[in-house]
């Protein structure tokens, strides 16, 4: 059997991560689409931490003579996807921040080429009068 | 009083230059923005050669995303009422001005075109008026009021609404959240019963496989908007 006293401090502990992910949610540090695999996870530690029967008997079915590892074992798989997960989401980050880049670049070029046109057609173009002074 | 009219895009090349060129038909005095939101089929060169200035995202943001875009620009450029139009042609321009009556007269800050109050006839999938019933329960809840359709996308503000919305707008499944987090910040809400079309082309942004995250998601975010201190406006800053 599980000792009373894992399944008391593996239930706080899920309980405060819980908290924790909507606590970030409502403060808009985590978007809810991020959010959601953590609240999963949580929730499943939960349900293992307080459902006490279910850990033993997957424990014996996979012949793991130490219960609580279960919950250990369980915990680590979900943080790994959560993981794998983020490494995507980093991928596309990454991919959005090089064109975002190259953007810029092509918009600072168009823009310096606006500027120096010949002053009479730059004109129509620039409101600001201290602008055209620059060329 | 000017006015534009947001019309967010995502491969609709098909469709969105006739409810450009029937805006300006109905709506002669309204602007024209289309944000394209990174398509691939020549959205931005149909909707510019229809007459609408268009806003190019580098990439797909998302419609919650590209709308923002559209509300910042409204505000940037001083415009008194922004409204959505949807670039598929669900939205039948002829009916905007049922939707923009309410911001002209004064009586609402928010003002949303649905399908549910007894004009047209709209057919749905049963799985999606379930949803729809269950958000439209789920938001008269939370905001006190009652609304009957919170999936509408045809939806008009003013200049009290565009400042809000361009500082915070739900970025995926915008359109549940968007009432609550309107109600939040003190607008009032109108619907108002208008006709609208099957959509023309494209496909709605909500597919069943994407449901159950819809569901969750919306959900959750509603839940938690309750808790929420209402965000500071660049209105607020404009009255201090």
């Amino acid at each position: 059997m599980t000792p009373v006293a894992v399944s008391v401090a593996a239930t706080v502990a899920s309980l405060v991560l819980l908290l924790a992910v909507l606590e970030l949610v409502r403060r808009r540090r985590l978007r809810e689409k991020y959010a959601l695999l953590w609240i999963l996870t949580a929730i499943v530690l939960l349900i293992l931490s307080v459902w006490r029967g279910a850990v033993d008997s997957i424990a014996g079915a996979l012949g793991v003579s130490y219960g609580p590892a279960v919950i250990f074992a369980i915990g680590a798989l979900f943080v790994l996807v959560v993981l794998l997960h983020y490494s995507t989401v980093i991928s596309a980050l990454t991919d959005r921040t090089v064109t975002l880049a190259q953007d810029v670049a092509l918009l600072e070029q168009r823009l310096a080429q606006l500027e120096h046109l010949p002053a009479s057609r730059a004109s129509v173009h620039q409101p600001d009068s201290d602008m055209t002074a620059k060329d | 009083m000017r006015c534009l009219a947001i019309i967010p895009a995502f491969n609709e090349g098909a469709s969105v230059a006739d409810v450009v060129r029937e805006i300006h038909i109905a709506q002669p005095d309204c602007d024209v923005v289309v944000v394209d939101d990174g398509s691939r089929d020549g959205t931005a060169a149909a909707a510019r050669k229809a007459g609408a200035t268009v806003l190019q995202l580098p990439f797909n943001l998302g419609i919650g995303g590209a709308v923002q875009t559209g509300y910042k620009y409204a505000w940037t450029n001083g415009y008194d009422i922004a409204i959505q139009v949807d670039a598929d042609g669900q939205h039948p321009p002829s009916e905007m001005g049922k939707v923009i009556a309410p911001i002209l007269a004064g009586t609402a800050d928010m003002s949303t075109g649905t399908r549910f109050r007894g004009v047209g006839d709209f057919k749905s999938s049963a799985s999606r008026r379930i949803g729809i019933e269950l958000f439209a329960r789920l938001v008269s809840l939370i905001i006190r009021e009652q609304v009957t359709d919170t999936t509408s996308g045809f939806r008009a503000v003013n200049r009290k609404g565009i400042a809000l919305f361009s500082v915070d707008y739900p970025q995926d499944y915008p359109e549940v959240e968007t009432q609550a987090l309107a109600h939040k910040h003190g607008l009032r809400l109108v619907e108002v019963p208008v006709e609208m079309r099957q959509r023309q082309a494209g496909e709605s942004s909500i597919r069943l496989w994407g449901s159950t995250y819809y569901v969750i998601k919306v959900t959750l975010a509603l839940v938690i908007g309750m808790f929420r201190s209402p965000v500071t406006t660049p209105e607020d800053g404009e009255q201090r």
